[in-house]
């Protein structure tokens, strides 16, 4: 390490203590940030003396809970640089590199925005490219915009890097094209598919020409197997594959992993469709990265969950779920696997429109809550926009009495646990800000403890 | 009363929740002992002017957008047609677009519209994104506010004496300038707002409901029963203030 970068790798980590001593919120991207400033340089250079180099995960939904199997799979064997808490822009890979100067491989979720710059900086020996859907238009842009900056992405990193995709994806798995040795995975169980797909599909129409793809199984949002009749463009052939699939509600999943080094069951112990892409996707990226099949298995069956995404908290006699929701597709699945448990009698939906959370929430509009709103008893709107949550709510057909308005976070929990009989649960869906706050509720009575002090 | 709507192309323009606006105005119609029959018309169907009473198209991305450019304007003299014969409509973002002259520049190409509004739209540089609040004067003397979201990269320019959806109190509008916002033609709206844009305005879910029946019945748009819409206001409130909060500035 030269002189320059010593000092200043000095003087970023000061800047991470002083931030947890301050309390201020675990100094995740703080330390980054200043070594930005002072050598934007620098992150490339704490990358390149990774001695296993840099695996790069991105995707719309699921980065953070694949990138956390992949370290559960990896991690007794190796020393990683892992951003576990989800910091997923250049600050918080660069402070991640700061704090783990004796790793052997880093391992980083990036965000789908970030990725050209954080490529170019740590040159990934291994990038794995999830899926593509609409999120956050405003802050993100269109789709198809993300998705020409990823194939530019790939093509300037060249054959240096191996690639992992999720060939169910149109967008993604077209990007099999640029490379020689692309790994591709998926999901083969026609008996998951869903029978039309959802409202607002992303990636309907053929990537190469524009006509209407046929889906002869369509798993989550637009991912499957799709054929363009038109042109002939089609699913690539998938290495890593999920096949006899079995969903047990609210608890967890089971499926029989086919990978190049044999074939596994695995039991997940995560439910819903969208866990098994994440898992399947891990697979094919610790493949990738060397772990044999055995380690896979057992890395996938102890997965905890990633913060926010699937989370239990113990509040009493009562329990709190908590489920992560962000856009159309990701909030589906979860629906989707609420129903498979039993729609719950008490629901507190809490939608923030923070900056992290996308300024515009029309997408509770295309999200299908239809479902739920008619088997629940009482759903507590909450978040700076609960009043606009309601209005979705009643006019998606939920009777008005069924429904509380209580924009105070704090005050809908409270709530919601008066609602929730003994021994019951309350199922809690925020977007990412208001995940955040009722973390840090949690932490306040000492129900979780700070993430940053849970590695 | 039965009131038939026209959704143009639902499967490909639906970016921005376009189907809460479809719900806002099935549901008030109900409210009030009307039925809302939602017909699909998407590319290669016929639009017949004479059978809709309300058309409505919404956003969509880019590649969407062009995808159905050919299309829409093919559809261009029905739907003239339609609005100059008494039907209602409400275009959103990329459908209140290539309802204009047409869309020129973007990535070096231009589209053509349908001529309906008389305005054409130009590829500008900076996307404008944010809440908008609008003040507006759809009948003479009545005031009233349209909160909504844009996010757009068109820049939208009315002919000289064209009018307006309305005047912008905060927000970015047609084109960042004019201080306008949208287009009207009788009947026919059309603006960037989305959010959808009727549930946080149900008076102008009224006013397209009310054009509606008055094409149905061949008569004037009735007055409609009220409703509380307690959750309504409130929601506007919410977002009128961030787009107060926000003012006109990228």
């Amino acid at each position: 390490m030269g002189t320059r970068l010593a000092v200043e790798t000095l003087a970023a980590r000061a800047a991470a203590r002083l931030s947890r001593l301050a309390r201020t919120g675990g100094g995740t991207t703080l330390p980054g940030k200043l070594l930005w400033k002072l050598d934007p340089a620098a992150i490339d250079a704490l990358a390149a003396r990774l001695p296993q180099g840099v695996a790069l995960i991105s995707a719309t939904n699921g980065k953070t809970t694949t990138t956390a199997m992949v370290a559960e799979i990896l991690g007794d064997g190796r020393r990683l640089a892992w951003n576990s808490s989800g910091a997923n822009l250049v600050s918080g890979i660069a402070s991640e590199l700061l704090a783990s100067p004796n790793a052997e491989l880093g391992l980083f979720e990036v965000d789908e925005g970030a990725l050209p710059e954080v490529a170019r900086r740590v040159r990934p020996r291994t990038l794995m490219l999830g899926n593509l859907f609409r999120d956050q238009l405003d802050r993100y842009g269109e789709l198809e915009l993300i998705a020409e900056r990823w194939r530019e992405t790939v093509r300037r990193l060249g054959g240096t890097t191996t690639l992992v995709l999720n060939g169910d994806d149109p967008q993604v798995g077209d990007l099999a094209r640029e490379s020689t040795d692309a790994v591709t995975y998926g999901l083969d169980d026609p008996a998951q598919a869903r029978s039309v797909l959802q409202h607002a599909a992303d990636s309907r129409y053929c990537v190469r020409c524009g006509r209407p793809y046929e889906f002869a199984a369509a798993y989550v949002g637009h991912l499957g197997d799709y054929r363009c009749a038109n042109c002939g463009h089609a699913r690539p052939e998938l290495q890593v594959v999920a096949r006899s699939i079995e969903l047990r509600g609210l608890e967890s999943a089971s499926f029989e992993l086919v990978t190049p080094a044999g074939q596994t069951r695995v039991r997940l112990p995560l439910p819903g469709l969208y866990n098994v892409y994440n898992a399947v996707g891990a697979a094919a990226l610790a493949h990738v990265l060397g772990a044999p099949l055995g380690e896979i298995r057992v890395g996938l069956e102890r997965f905890g969950a990633a913060f926010g995404r699937f989370e239990r908290i113990v509040a009493g006699d009562k329990t709190i779920l908590v489920l992560l929701i962000k856009n159309p597709a990701g909030a589906n699945e979860v629906i989707r696997t609420l129903e498979d448990g039993g729609a719950p009698p008490i629901l507190l939906v809490a939608l923030n429109d923070a900056i992290a959370d996308g300024k515009d929430v029309s997408w509770i509009w295309d999200v299908d809550l239809e479902p739920l709103l008619a088997r629940t008893d009482c759903l507590i709107a909450s978040g700076g926009r609960a009043a606009e949550l309601g209005v979705r709510c009643v006019y998606g057909g939920l009777p008005e009495a069924s429904l509380e308005v209580q924009p105070e976070l704090e005050r809908a929990l409270d709530r919601g646990l008066q609602l929730t009989p003994e021994h019951g649960e309350l199922v809690v869906l925020p977007t990412y800000t208001a995940m955040l706050a009722i973390r840090r509720i949690f932490t306040q009575r000492g129900l979780v403890n700070p993430w940053w002090e849970k590695r | 009363m039965r009131i038939r709507v026209g959704h143009l192309y639902p499967d490909y323009l639906n970016i921005y929740a376009d189907r809460g606006n479809i719900l806002v105005l099935s549901r008030r119609a109900a409210l009030r002992g009307h039925e809302l029959e939602v017909a699909s018309v998407t590319v290669g169907d016929e639009l017949r002017a004479s059978e809709h009473d309300l058309l409505y198209i919404g956003g969509g991305q880019d590649r969407e957008q062009a995808l159905v450019a050919p299309d829409l304007a093919a559809k261009g003299e029905a739907v003239k047609e339609a609005v100059s014969g008494g039907t209602a409509l409400l275009a959103v973002c990329g459908g209140y677009q290539l309802l204009g002259r047409g869309y020129f520049g973007r990535h070096d190409v231009d589209m053509p519209g349908v001529g309906l509004f008389p305005h054409e739209t130009v590829a500008g540089g900076r996307r404008m994104i944010g809440d908008v609040l609008l003040e507006c004067e759809l009948e003479l003397g009545v005031r009233r506010t349209l909160a909504g979201f844009e996010n757009h990269a068109g820049r939208t320019r009315l002919d000289h004496g064209a009018e307006p959806l309305g005047r912008v109190v905060a927000g970015f509008g047609n084109d960042g300038e004019s201080g306008y916002e949208g287009c009207r033609v009788g009947r026919a709206v059309g603006t960037y707002l989305h959010g959808p844009l009727l549930p946080r305005n149900p008076w102008l879910a009224d006013w397209l409901l009310a054009q509606a029946l008055a094409h149905a019945t061949g008569g004037a748009p009735p007055e409609l029963e009220p409703l509380p819409d307690r959750l309504e206001a409130e929601a506007h409130a919410v977002s009128a203030q961030r787009a107060r909060d926000r003012g006109g500035r990228f």
